[in-house]
């Protein structure tokens, strides 16, 4: 065992300090890595893609030491490790600067910077060498105005992430992790960051780098990895050469074959269901309108944060907009309301299942009827025999595995939990279904079941809105789809007339118009 | 559909796990059962209480003298840990229920002692100190579901308030009520139990019919369990927590004019530190202080626990510091034992 490690270790190119190779994690219900292989070399940065779910977090956290991979190897420098906990990773020098920025508001630069590792003697913290070797390495990275001393929430969010570098620094890390770092900066200061980067590289350090942003991966990456479902699809692609349009591609094509059902056309005199009219949320999109007959699919396609996402919440009430109305069978829907949207027969089965969608800890079918009290229950008194009723009909009807109502929602795996919320949906009766991303973190097998479920709810006349990361879902599913680009709808149209590439190309022209 | 047999196998091993699992402890995952193995723990410890009782103080403790004297000490906070159990499931915390106590004793005692109130029914001495805490609790409800305060600070700021104002309304005195009616209400017997200990048992019932039986206890499980989930099912969930503070306040409004007809006298200091031995029986009753899952029986029996034991100390004549330590190990262990077997009950769910 050992040796082989070593023969690989030497077959390696003598520039990679960093190779992942077959990296596998299990969790409850969803393989989150599925085999993922990364090589990273000194001085570079390497530039992590995909989707949301693609596996990108948890493989900074597999790296980071805060997940145990169940399989695979990690090599750094030639040697196999094992990172058992964050600690051993920073001992590693490896060095994570998480999405959220993990500093302490209330402490000063120097604190934040040996936070964890303070310098002390005796128990007492030496606070003069602290500030001394900080402002070492605030210059180092050429930020010699920031004071040790400064209050750290007082600093705009550059100035926080040069703070978090520090302390990557101070560890004397040799490998940099940085999950989507640009997110909180401007232009101005995404610059300043590239600035440290591109030092930081010189001095032989390398960097992991995940952005969802393509043109800054252009401008800043060496090579790049590309994850789909929890595996590596590409790697040690050029960063400055390879077309968007493949990395795209690479990102969002799928890499199974799954059954979607043909469905006859929706006929010209079904009536309207859902009546969107230039709903505006100031910051996410603008002037958005589409018609929903009974029936028919529409989807949403677009890249993350296009704006795809919040037009589904604010159809159903759970973001206020601006400007706009949104009507069902022609009777306007109460904006800024959840309650009055469920009551006018909108259903939505949100992007995040575990924080948006379910009750955990309560059993599946307390989740099923926790929107329909007004069917199951007798005034203010449940019924629950009416309600397992209810619950088992579903079960039986969208084949819930294991075929159990009295299993915590926890329990399920992802294709499951989801056919629990759409359960809950088509207890409820909803004339109109928001599905947002309604297979991410779905196996193949659950997901040709939803796919049917979805062409069933339509053939029973119900209007749904598809959203999806995965163009050809969106296209495969819906009769129509809208394309939206940064807020706006850049497309309208039959989904058969539009393929791929069509939509990828709109995609483009509207980020650069 | 050869595509099925890849989604198979993770549910199958499951469910093998858990048939593993509940043949073990045998009807764990039927929720209600799983809450009757944790009130058997209670009950036990319960029994255990009443054993050194017996073993300590004999014929004392174990007559049925006693048993009112316990049931009757139990029944003013029993009655306001009803409705904290409510306010903590939903994931909140009401720590002004006790100057609530307070005020609503004092504002009804004022109103008694004047020199009309001979004049009028006994019963608008009861409703104005459940108007005085349903409306301290709507002042709560309203500041933390639509004025987004913090529950912790939202209840902070009432429980000195109306404290404040107790003492403001009695002046710093005591005021003793000598309505006759209203105290026969409160001191007699029904079928040989005080009608304190019947309020207790009525509330106590209409809270876990509430909890267990209604919509809205469904709701407040989930408004614990997922805020935003419930919200996105469509429940109202700014106006639910405001009912859940407002519910709250209306226990302590009765667990002051209980507190009133026990002891006639009306002031500013009734029901101090009431909150804190209120969520202390919640939490060793098995409800979730991060809310999600409640169990009145759960703090009925740790009101009881917490009643008994003083019972014991005090027929020892033990001193009141020596069962304030005791009563503070007691929370500890029970909160222990909870993590523990919910991080056993979470092991076996993942």
């Amino acid at each position: 065992m050992v040796n082989e490690d070593r023969t690989a270790a030497a077959a390696a190119p003598t520039d990679a300090i960093l190779r992942m190779r077959g990296i596998v994690k299990q969790f409850p219900g969803a393989r989150a890595l599925d085999g993922v292989d990364l090589e990273v070399r000194a001085g570079e940065v390497h530039c992590l893609l995909g989707q949301n779910g693609a596996g990108k977090s948890t493989l900074v956290k597999v790296l980071a030491g805060a997940h145990q991979p169940d399989e695979g190897e990690i090599v750094l420098d030639g040697t196999p490790v094992t990172i058992t906990h964050p600690v051993a990773g920073l001992c590693l020098g490896v060095a994570t600067m998480y999405q959220e920025l993990d500093v302490v508001d209330g402490l000063s630069v120097a604190e934040n910077v040996y936070l964890g590792h303070e310098l002390a003697s005796r128990g007492f913290t030496q606070r003069r060498a602290a500030a001394q070797r900080s402002r070492e390495l605030l210059r180092r990275l050429g930020h010699p105005e920031l004071s040790p001393h400064r209050e750290v929430g007082t600093l705009p969010a550059a100035g926080k992430q040069v703070v978090s570098m520090a302390r990557a620094l101070s560890h004397d890390a040799r490998v940099i992790v940085m999950d989507e770092p640009s997110a909180v900066l401007d232009s101005e200061e995404v610059a300043n960051l590239f600035r440290v980067v591109r030092e930081l590289t010189a001095q032989g350090v390398a960097i992991v780098y995940i952005s969802h942003r393509l043109e800054e991966i252009r401008q800043i990456g060496d090579r790049i990895t590309v994850l789909k479902d929890g595996r590596t699809v590409a790697q040690g692609l050029p960063a400055a050469t390879t077309p968007t349009a493949d990395l795209i591609r690479l990102m969002t094509g799928r890499t199974v074959e799954y059954a979607i059902p043909r469905r006859p056309p929706v006929p010209d005199d079904a009536p309207v269901v859902l009546r969107v009219e230039d709903l505006t949320v100031r910051g996410a999109f603008a002037d958005v309108s589409f018609d929903v007959r009974a029936g028919e699919v529409v989807g949403l396609a677009g890249l993350v944060g296009s704006g795809r996402s919040e037009v589904l919440e604010t159809v159903f009430g759970a973001r206020r907009p601006h400007a706009g109305r949104v009507s069902v069978d022609g009777s306007p829907v109460h904006a800024g309301s959840v309650g009055a949207a469920v009551r006018a027969g909108i259903g939505l089965c949100p992007e995040e299942r575990k924080s948006q969608g379910l009750l955990l800890d309560e059993p599946v079918y307390r989740n099923i009827t926790l929107s329909s009290f007004a069917r199951t229950a007798r005034g203010p008194f449940l019924d629950e025999a009416a309600e397992r009723r209810v619950a088992d009909e579903q079960v039986t009807a969208l084949d819930l595995r294991p075929a159990d109502p009295d299993r915590a929602a926890r329990t399920l795996s992802g294709g499951n939990q989801q056919k629990v919320l759409l359960a809950r949906w088509l207890v409820h009766g909803c004339r109109v279904l928001l599905l947002d991303e309604p297979t991410r973190g779905v196996d193949v097998g659950a997901r040709a079941e939803i796919y049917a479920l979805i062409a069933r709810l339509a053939a029973a006349g119900t209007a749904v809105v598809v959203v999806s990361s995965e163009i050809d879902e969106v296209l495969g599913l819906a009769d129509r789809v809208l394309v939206l680009s940064e807020g706006r709808v850049v497309h309208t149209g039959p989904a058969s007339e539009i393929d791929e590439h069509r939509v990828l190309d709109l995609v483009m022209e509207g980020s650069a118009a | 559909m050869s595509d099925q047999y890849l989604a198979a196998p993770v549910p199958a091993d499951e469910s093998a796990r858990v048939e593993e699992a509940s043949a073990a402890a045998p009807g764990r995952r039927n929720p209600l059962r799983g809450a009757a193995g944790r009130n058997l723990g209670l009950v036990i410890a319960l029994v255990l209480v009443c054993a050194v009782g017996v073993a300590t103080a004999g014929e004392r403790f174990a007559s049925v003298d006693n048993l009112m004297t316990i049931l009757r000490l139990a029944a003013v906070l029993g009655v306001v840990s009803v409705g904290m159990t409510f306010v903590i499931t939903a994931g909140g915390i009401d720590l002004s229920v006790g100057s609530v106590i307070g005020l609503s004793s004092v504002w009804a005692s004022t109103l008694a002692t004047q020199a009309m109130a001979q004049d009028f029914h006994w019963v608008v001495i009861v409703f104005t100190a459940l108007a005085v805490g349903l409306g301290a609790g709507l002042v709560n409800g309203v500041l933390i579901a639509y004025g987004r305060v913090v529950a912790f600070i939202a209840t902070l700021a009432m429980m000195v308030a109306a404290r404040g104002l107790a003492e403001v309304i009695a002046n710093r005195q005591t005021q003793v009520v000598r309505v006759p009616a209203f105290l026969d209400a409160f001191r007699q017997d029904v079928l040989g139990v005080p009608v304190l200990v019947w309020i207790f048992a009525v509330v106590a019932v209409v809270g876990w019919v509430l909890l267990n039986r209604t919509t809205f206890g469904r709701r407040t499980i989930a408004v614990g369990g997922n805020p935003e989930a419930a919200r996105l099912a469509g429940i109202n969930v700014k106006r639910h927590t405001m009912y859940l503070y407002a519910l709250s306040g209306l226990t302590a409004g009765i667990g002051g004019v209980m507190f009133l007809g026990r002891t006639t006298a009306g002031s500013s200091t009734n029901g101090l530190y009431y909150e804190l031995d209120a969520i202390a029986a919640v939490v060793v009753g098995g409800t979730l202080l991060a809310g999600g899952r409640g169990s009145i029986v759960g703090t009925v029996l740790g009101v009881l626990i917490f009643t008994t034991l003083t019972n014991v100390f005090t027929q020892n004549n033990l001193s009141i510091s020596a069962q304030a330590i005791f009563r503070g190990v007691i929370i500890v262990a029970a909160v222990l034992l909870q993590q523990r077997l919910a991080e056993r009950s979470r092991s076996r769910a993942t």
